[in-house]
């Protein structure tokens, strides 16, 4: 750890120095600058102990308008890295006591950012959700002639409401893989991750689909144009584009496979 | 379709492009992605794994608080544990019902175990909290 009361906030890790814009302001305001080691470029910026230190960090985590603003702001200079070069974002909260141990994690990590490199070249992330719309149609009427008291007949419209939203729901869920299936033939890679929580999706409509695609910039145009397509072709379903991303989930999969909490 | 970020036709890359993305669609990227680093150098302040964990748990009682009363497969009876219960009790019911047929005493009611048969709630009375 540092004895000034400072460590080293990293950003991301590019191939080479090249990158022409000026970045933005990083989480703590700083002045983001780069460190070069072993063929790497890592994108740093100083930050104070008294807000990103670990005590800090684990106080400050927990304030979701903090979180909200550091990672607006860490995907802000990342994103900003990538439009100009291939770039291996960093997990939020990658901090270093200081400038020299960041050379040492660009040489011993070396090979692991030369292969997450080679791996994202010339590509892009893009999220692709799809929001389903769940409404059943009216139920069936059951009559007032139908055997039993309202009682009865209040459970017969019940259960074909609740079986015919069974079945919507088990159709929207295979229309769903279809259009992952569909959208990973464009893509180099893809994957589906858990629906986005409620709460941070500004939605809590069913969500069958959350995936994220690693796609060449040359097809992103294709890629995007699929998506519409799908849209139209899935009535049910309401597709949401988000994109481009870094590849913030094609870089550390092999490397943390074996860390990742469960 | 909805377009989060920029217009398609445009495809410029990055910057401040994605930024009206919603902040789920941040986190789930710069909290559960990204390279990890780790090994023998410890280079981290933080445990990264206790860290994510802590952040998984904020934004898990976050959903928590605003989902509740709003969910409604969570208060429907038909999907939920109370749909177990109605069974149960249903099951009870006719166990009491054959057994009163066979022309059995009534058995002595087991506290804790069954009630006497007109407190229960058949599903019929059932009420419906969610309307429809």
């Amino acid at each position: 750890m540092a004895d000034d009361g400072t460590g080293v906030w990293v950003y991301a890790v590019v191939g080479g120095g090249r990158y022409g814009d000026e970045l933005p302001a990083g989480v703590a305001a700083e002045r983001v600058r780069t460190i070069e080691a072993a063929g790497l470029t890592a994108v740093v910026g100083t930050v104070g102990l008294d807000d990103f230190g670990e005590a800090a960090l684990r106080r400050n985590l927990e304030d979701l308008d903090w979180l909200e603003t550091t990672a607006r702001t860490h995907d802000a200079v990342v994103g900003a890295v990538a439009r100009n070069a291939d770039t291996v974002p960093l997990r939020l909260a990658t901090v270093c006591a200081d400038d020299e141990q960041v050379r040492a994690l660009l040489a011993e990590s070396r090979r692991d950012f030369e292969a997450a490199l080679r791996q994202i070249a010339g590509r892009a992330e893009w999220g692709v959700r799809a929001i389903a719309d769940t409404t059943a149609p009216p139920a069936p009427d059951v009559g007032t002639d139908a055997p039993g008291g309202a009682g009865a007949r209040y459970l017969a419209r019940r259960r074909a409401e609740l079986s015919s939203r069974d079945d919507i729901e088990r159709a929207l869920a295979a229309e769903a893989e279809s259009v992952h299936t569909t959208l990973l033939r464009l893509a180099a890679m893809g994957r589906r991750q858990s629906p986005t929580a409620p709460a941070l999706a500004g939605t809590r409509e069913w969500m069958p689909l959350n995936g994220t695609y690693l796609v060449d910039r040359d097809r992103a145009r294709e890629f995007a144009d699929a998506v519409a397509s799908l849209d139209r072709d899935h009535e049910r379903l309401r597709l949401e584009l988000t994109g481009p991303w870094p590849p913030y989930s094609f870089t550390g999969i092999e490397r943390d496979s074996g860390r990742e909490s469960p | 379709m909805t377009m989060s970020g920029r217009e398609p036709a445009g495809m410029q890359p990055y910057g401040s492009g994605h930024q009206p993305a919603n902040l789920g669609d941040i986190l789930e990227r710069v909290l559960d992605k990204g390279l990890v680093i780790a090994g023998d150098i410890q280079i981290n302040l933080l445990d990264i794994e206790l860290l994510t964990i802590k952040l998984r748990l904020v934004i898990a009682s976050l959903e928590t608080a605003k989902a509740v009363g709003i969910d409604w497969w969570e208060h429907d009876p038909w999907l939920s544990g109370s749909a177990r219960d109605l069974e149960l009790e249903n099951r009870a019911l006719r166990d009491r019902l054959a057994a009163l047929d066979a022309g059995e005493t009534m058995p002595a009611v087991e506290s804790g175990r069954q009630q006497p048969a007109q407190q229960h709630t058949a599903p019929e009375t059932t009420e419906d909290d969610r309307g429809g």
